[in-house]
């Protein structure tokens, strides 16, 4: 049983996981001193003999501090989330250097397309896999994401990488892998009866095992 | 029209009746009913994912092609998830909290005999029933119920060679065209009532918050569900008439259906938690025998909401493939969304600070609302933060933050205003022991249920999955998920008191007097039940709802009607007679 | 009660004044609220679909008839000035004038709704249905000689039909209330001290001409 967030696969997932902590821990406070607030309130305001409530209708300093204090934490949230939000998602954010690979989602599987031993995306040694998706760690892969049919989704837990695959879209979405192993690749939007299916595995290996790879791997499928 | 001796016949009275007293109890019976539909659909879904793949007991009398030998199929689990979230947003909590409340209320309020068009309003609860039923009817048509989710995205919904479901999911769409009718005309008649037949001295800042969370709520949904409407009206055209408007091949686009449901979407859920927040003010401020800490800044607070609300519908879109200069600037309006929430919760606490608190039970549901509600509301700024949404998106965490929100929320609201209006609607008290032990249940088995999923959800196990064992990663979690569906079968279980409370208390509760809560509403001065035009003479308002442990009197509260030697009249001189 | 006759055209009494205006005409306005949005639900797919088609946008004069429309346009604000006419006619107490022009506005209400129901007939002889173009039609021959791009041929019905039909339709709702109205000012039912039922039938009227200018505009000249 895993209470926490899965293990790190990718340079994403540093700062993502350090950003959830950090909300985690002040959402924490503000869970703390609402719910133990009303807690003691129940317990130290209940009605008793002789007693009388405290006739005011509010305070507006204190009106303006609870709420000064929770709009300077969402805006530094918000200068913080955009800053890692452009580098993963933004307009000009998949590394030039990138490794290209495609990625075409249909009911209910992924082909997977590679380069091949060339290197380059759209020659003649290219060739395609179904729902095995091998990946190299240590530099930028961009995925080219298409669709058949439904909107689909690619997503990676380790990677902390979600990107919906919509039919009539071009998308890419581009990660850095950094620790090599068996992973696995899931679809994230419903996408028909046999969405809960819709799995690939997912390989992260070292550049030289990927080239490695890459050579068998041409001969053994459809192109 | 006064209240004068009523000479109605029984169908005038009870079934086609114009008085919005009879309009919101109708609306109570037929919502509660599909609160239980809703919840029934939950139980099936909990079994499949704590029990994947065993036989469902009571399973045998579903047709074997959703679940034969009662074990549930990909096809029929998704119909479950698909109309569990349609029922339970559409004719559950949106009926109970507009339809029940806004009907109820609003004249009583503000001093009204009646809305300012009954017949309509009439017409409004004969057109939600109708809606219910062309949903509910979605189970019985070849293929079945629809199979895309509640929020219908395109091009699954609009293709039954993609979604395997044809005649449901149009019926889905023609259901909630209605619906959105029925909804617009109610909104009509809330406005024009709460703008225009407000007794003398019934200021704007003299109204209650209820009043306002539900003037504020028909105005979200007068231009809301027209959008609805309008998307629900093109998938139906791409379904049947061979439109395009969701095609890609043919130059449509399926982020135009996600932009129009969200565009929409996204004030709805605000109309489904801002009537629940007016109440929990009134019940609050009763409970604590203390006016509301900050009534103005309640007031910006809700039309804030509601003004923000319209400009966060992409907060759903992030990972969607629009533009992410757009996922930025909805960012930064759904973080400011925070915090107009954040005041109220703030200032119900300030209410109940140096109060006299009474813990009746709709105090205790309140309590439990607000509570409930922070950990909903403080959910959602993991979402709103784009790079944590990226993993988040579309997991189990979503579903905690909805179920927070929306039962831990609305729902738990709805039970402490049910039990806080119901001896106004029936002249009797609902059970109070048994209403507390239905509360504390609620309270243990919701959180079993849905704390858990924020774990689910860190770890990535994905909404409307049928089978999450398919997943190495997910294996693991199946114990948790085996413990979350024991938890709901309790959880579930649970409200039979609440059922039972509600149906033996129409008969046998104590009898309730004009009064019991010592509350400080218009509505408290009338018999229990009010009669048919509620008033014989509209009464006279001298001060705000929330006059309690004033320093004027003698009592801990002072009625918003009852004049004190040194109240004036209004500036309106009222005419007698009518 | 007689107070309330003598003033229906005013907010009703014994309440706090919200707004100055009777129900009904506040009603109204609100209910006119909520149909700027469905319009907009709809033109706002239609712009997002037009400018973000993989292709070009049919020219209107291609498909559509766009004289016989510019002159269905103006005898649809006709029947808005005889509406108005009809309003005042009331005002001042002339029943008998108020019956004839909402008779006209009537008449002229069911030209436009006629006149658009013959050109939808037209267009879908000739090819051009919701779903796109039927093959072997005239509007396909349009295509093939490249007036008009395959790539949006489908969508351009799409967004056609359904904008200018749901209009026809609320153009059609009001018609049916016009010939009520009419009925009821035939009997008697309007007096100078109550036309409220005019008044408001009038805005929903003025409101529909409205959309169609806004459509006229989008669809057949833009």
């Amino acid at each position: 049983m895993h209470w926490w967030l899965p293990a790190q696969g990718s340079t994403f997932a540093g700062f993502i996981d350090t950003l959830f902590t950090v909300i985690l821990i002040i959402t924490g406070i503000a869970f703390f001193v609402v719910e133990l607030g009303l807690l003691w309130f129940t317990f130290r305001y209940r009605a008793r003999p002789g007693r009388r409530a405290h006739y005011t209708h509010g305070n507006l300093k204190a009106e303006v501090i609870w709420t000064a204090i929770p709009a300077i934490t969402v805006v530094a949230l918000g200068i913080v989330s955009n800053h890692y939000w452009k580098i993963i998602k933004g307009r000009n954010s998949v590394p030039a250097d990138a490794y290209q690979i495609g990625v075409h989602a249909k009911q209910f599987e992924w082909q997977i397309t590679y380069p091949g031993p060339d290197g380059v995306l759209g020659t003649a040694d290219d060739f395609t896999l179904r729902n095995d998706l091998h990946v190299p760690a240590g530099r930028p892969v961009v995925v080219h994401l298409s669709s058949e049919d439904a909107i689909h989704s690619f997503f990676v837990p380790v990677f902390r990488l979600r990107q919906d695959v919509v039919p009539g879209m071009a998308i890419n979405a581009w990660f850095q892998a950094t620790t090599p192993g068996e992973y696995e690749l899931a679809c994230s939007q419903l996408c028909g009866l046999g969405h809960y299916r819709m799995r690939a595995h997912l390989t992260v290996m070292t550049w030289d095992d990927f080239q490695a790879w890459m050579k068998t791997a041409a001969q053994g499928a459809t192109s | 029209m006064s209240a004068h001796h009523d000479d109605r016949s029984f169908i005038r009275k009870y079934i086609f009746s114009t008085d919005h007293k009879i309009i919101g109890i109708q609306f109570l019976f037929v919502s509660l009913f599909f609160l239980l539909v809703g919840g029934l659909l939950a139980m099936q879904i909990r079994w499949q994912l704590g029990f994947p793949g065993r036989p469902m007991p009571g399973g045998g009398i579903l047709p074997a092609t959703m679940a034969p030998g009662g074990v549930i199929l990909p096809e029929y689990y998704i119909q479950l998830v698909t109309m569990h979230g349609t029922f339970m947003v559409f004719f559950a909590i949106m009926p109970l909290l507009v339809g029940v409340f806004a009907n109820y209320l609003i004249p009583l309020k503000i001093g009204a005999h009646d809305m300012a068009f009954p017949t309509l309003n009439m017409a409004s609860f004969w057109t939600a029933l109708l809606a219910g039923l062309i949903m509910l009817a979605g189970f019985f048509v070849p293929d079945g119920a629809p199979r895309a989710g509640w929020t219908s995205y395109a091009p699954l919904s609009a293709r039954p060679d993609l979604s395997g479901a044809s005649y449901g999911q149009m019926l889905w769409c023609i259901s909630l065209v209605c619906l959105g009718l029925s909804s617009i005309l109610g909104s009509v008649n809330y406005i024009t009532t709460v703008i225009n037949l407000r007794a003398p001295g019934m200021t704007w800042f003299r109204l209650p918050l209820s009043v306002w969370a539900l003037f504020i709520t028909a105005i979200l949904g007068l231009l809301a569900l027209p959008v609805l409407s309008g998307a629900a009206i093109m998938l139906l055209f791409d379904q049947t008439i061979g439109t395009h408007f969701f095609d890609p091949a043919a130059g449509g686009q399926a982020l135009l259906w996600q932009h129009l449901f969200w565009f929409f979407g996204h004030p709805e859920v605000y109309i489904l938690i801002l009537p629940a927040m007016g109440m929990v003010s009134d019940i609050v401020a009763n409970g604590s025998r203390k006016p509301i800490f900050g009534y103005h800044s309640m007031v910006f607070a809700i039309t804030g909401i509601a003004f923000l609300g319209w400009i966060v519908w992409g907060h759903h879109m992030f990972v969607s493939g629009m533009n992410p200069t757009l996922g930025s600037t909805f960012m930064v309006t759904t973080m400011i969304i925070a915090v107009p929430s954040a005041i109220k919760v703030f200032n119900w606490m300030g209410t109940m600070w140096r109060g006299n608190l009474r813990f009746h039970v709709p105090m205790l549901n309140a309590i439990g609302f607000v509570a409930m509600f922070t950990i909903g509301g403080l959910s959602g700024v993991f979402m709103a933060a784009t790079p944590v949404d990226i993993h988040i998106h579309d997991t189990y965490f979503i579903v905690a933050h909805i179920h927070y929100v929306l039962f831990g929320g609305s729902l738990f609201a709805l039970f402490g205003a049910i039990t806080f209006w119901y001896p106004k609607m029936f002249g009797r008290l609902m059970n109070e022991f048994w209403g507390k032990v239905h509360f504390w249940l609620t309270m243990i088995f919701f959180n079993l249920t849905f704390f858990p999923m924020h774990i689910l959800g860190m770890g990535g196990e994905m909404r409307r999955l049928y089978d999450p064992t398919q997943y190495d990663f997910l294996k693991p979690y199946q114990p948790l998920n085996t413990f979350i569906s024991y938890s709901a079968f309790l959880l579930f279980a649970s409200q039979v008191v609440f059922f039972v409370n509600f149906l033996w208390s129409l008969k046998h509760g104590k009898a309730a007097g004009n009064n019991p809560w010592e509350d400080n509403g218009l509505e408290w001065s009338l018999p229990s039940p009010p009669a048919h035009g509620n008033w014989e003479t509209v009464p006279t308002v001298y001060r705000g709802p929330y006059e309690y442990s004033s320093p004027l009197v003698k009592e801990d509260y002072l009625p918003q009607y009852r004049k004190l030697d040194t109240d004036r009249e209004p500036a309106m001189t009222p005419v007698s007679g009518h | 009660m007689t107070d309330a006759t003598a003033n229906a055209m005013q907010p009703p009494a014994r309440a706090e004044r919200g707004l100055d205006v009777y129900n009904n005409k506040l009603g109204m306005w609100v209910f006119l609220g909520s149909e700027v949005m469905f319009f907009t639900a709809l033109i706002g797919a239609y712009i997002i679909l037009r400018f973000g088609a993989p292709g070009e946008w049919a020219k209107p004069n291609v498909v559509l008839a766009v004289p016989l429309t510019g002159v269905n346009t103006f005898i649809l604000i006709c029947s808005s000035v005889s509406m108005v006419k009809a309003f005042a006619a009331i005002a001042d107490g002339n029943r008998k004038m108020l019956s004839r022009w909402l008779l006209a506005t009537i008449v002229l209400g069911a030209t436009f709704v006629s006149v658009q129901g013959v050109e939808y007939w037209k267009l879908v002889h000739e090819g051009f249905t919701p779903a796109g173009y039927t093959d072997g039609s005239h509007v396909a021959e349009l295509v093939a000689q490249g007036k008009l791009a395959a790539a949006t041929g489908g969508l351009y019905g799409s967004t056609f039909f359904t904008m200018t039909g749901f209009h026809g339709f609320h153009v059609t709702c009001g018609v049916i209330c016009l010939i009520y109205v009419w009925i009821k000012s035939l009997r008697g039912g309007y007096t100078q001290q109550d036309y409220r039922g005019v008044e408001v039938i009038g805005l929903y009227w003025h409101f529909v001409d409205l959309v169609w200018i806004i459509l006229f505009t989008i669809v057949y000249l833009i």
